[in-house]
């Protein structure tokens, strides 16, 4: 068994599968393998808190070994395609990595430059050097107009309202509240994608006038003069902008020509199964399903791909569907937060923001590694 | 149904949602392409139409096929 990716999916996966066929694995008659391109696990929703210069980037990282069941073989290195007819995974530097089952937890990556002008005229909270970047501009920031825009598609669907909430609570922290105007951008209809959320929300931005402007998709940035256009045709000047950035499929699923024109993999909703193979299975960001991609949803649904795939290593059907369910928290200031949960039927329902869950949060940032561990 | 056309099954999609699904289609897919969109929420009938006209795209029709909304879009620029 091969996994496709070192992240929380993948990793999951490894260790639920090690942990139950612990003794297949020290006899030798299975094999789990993670193919990861770094040795150190990044634990990704800390950027947001390193923006704001909460943690350092030590804090969001772990050597993934230290993570993996002591049974599980990593193999650190870029893989340059999967081929399916010889049901191996080819590394550039020329080796091959054989499956009999196939994890592809390749996740997403950033894709910026999908804007014109958005590298050098925006910052963005999604790796660490940005949210190091963007940490230093917030630190030199006098006041003026902070845009905060949103690509499409993106992950972490509740980090343009945390960014923008936790943004509000921090200039009226360091007195720049009246300096300073923040104005939210986002590309549909509402605030949010969730009608629940957004409806919760539009008051809490009224309230705290932040401006907002729907069916805005940035298509170019002019960075010389400060503006950002969208493609339905808006114009808006800035003095900081902040990008949610469009991201795309990782390039490992383009050379395989297992993706579409983004690089999603074509997956089943429920199954997990990538359509047209019953040896491959897709969870998390590489997916082409329209759900929220976040670290949650990976989650759940590699505890769904693991169940299967031990139930098929065991002689089983593998037939443990996986219900569309994601968990979100939602940071609402630099206080207090609330959470959504939601599946493929069931819509959120948030509720009051307390003090009390954004403490959960933030103790979860610390037990976040137990995640990947399989144990939480 | 033209073999061209692409389906976006944004059916029981809280979020990102049926526009959401729409746009990213949109923006990875060459100029001529045909979307049909599906969707279970009654305003998608609404808010993709909407969507549509703000970004110079065209309205091919837009139906109900019992509980699924289906509304067709091609990517004009």
């Amino acid at each position: 068994m091969v996994i496709l990716g070192g992240g929380v999916g993948g990793t999951i996966v490894a260790n639920q599968v090690a942990r139950q066929m612990s003794d297949d694995l020290k006899k030798g008659t299975l094999g789990v393998t993670v193919i990861t391109d770094s040795e150190q696990h990044v634990y990704q929703p800390m950027f947001l808190y390193l923006a704001f210069d909460q943690v350092v980037p030590s804090e969001a990282k772990k050597p993934e070994r230290g993570l993996l069941h002591r049974y599980v073989k990593m193999v650190v290195g870029a893989a340059d395609h999967v081929d399916q007819d010889q049901k191996t995974v080819v590394m550039t530097d020329g080796t091959s990595v054989p499956y009999d089952y196939l994890v592809i937890a390749t996740g997403s990556r950033p894709a910026p430059e999908q804007v014109a002008g958005l590298p050098e005229g925006g910052h963005l909270f999604y790796t660490e050097e940005g949210a190091l970047r963007l940490r230093q501009a917030l630190h030199d920031f006098e006041g003026g107009r902070v845009v905060i825009t949103v690509g499409v598609p993106h992950k972490c669907p509740v980090a343009p309202l945390e960014f923008t909430l936790m943004l509000k609570a921090w200039l009226e922290a360091k007195g720049l509240g009246q300096k300073t105007e923040i104005v939210y951008t986002y590309p549909i209809g509402r605030i949010h994608s969730l009608e629940p959320v957004a409806q919760w929300a539009a008051p809490v931005f009224d309230d705290q006038k932040i401006e907002s402007h729907i069916f805005f998709n940035p298509e170019q940035v002019d960075p010389e003069h400060k503006t950002i256009t969208s493609l339905e045709g808006e114009t808006l000047d800035y003095d900081l902008l902040v990008a949610v950035p469009p991201h795309t499929g990782q390039d490992v699923i383009g050379r395989s020509k297992l993706g579409d024109a983004g690089q999603w993999v074509p997956t089943d909703r429920a199954s997990l199964r990538m359509k047209g193979s019953d040896d491959i299975f897709v969870l998390g960001d590489a997916t082409d399903l329209p759900i929220s991609k976040a670290g949650s949803t990976a989650h759940f649904e590699a505890d769904v791909v693991a169940a299967n795939l031990v139930s098929l290593l065991n002689g089983g059907l593998g037939s443990v569907r996986y219900d569309g369910k994601v968990f979100c928290f939602i940071e609402t200031g630099l206080t207090k937060a609330t959470y959504i949960t939601f599946d493929y039927l069931n819509p959120p329902k948030p509720s009051e923001p307390t003090e009390m869950i954004h403490m959960f949060k933030m103790a979860y940032n610390r037990l976040y590694w137990l995640t990947p561990a399989g144990l939480l | 149904m033209a073999d061209s056309v692409k389906i976006v099954d944004g059916r029981n999609s809280f979020c990102p949602g049926p526009l959401m699904e729409l746009i990213k289609g949109i923006r990875q897919e060459p100029v001529g392409t045909v979307f049909e969109v599906w969707s279970s929420d009654a305003g998608s009938a609404k808010d993709i139409p909407e969507w549509v006209r703000r970004a110079g795209h065209e309205l091919i029709s837009n139906t109900q096929d019992g509980d699924v909304f289906k509304i067709q879009v091609k990517k004009l620029k």
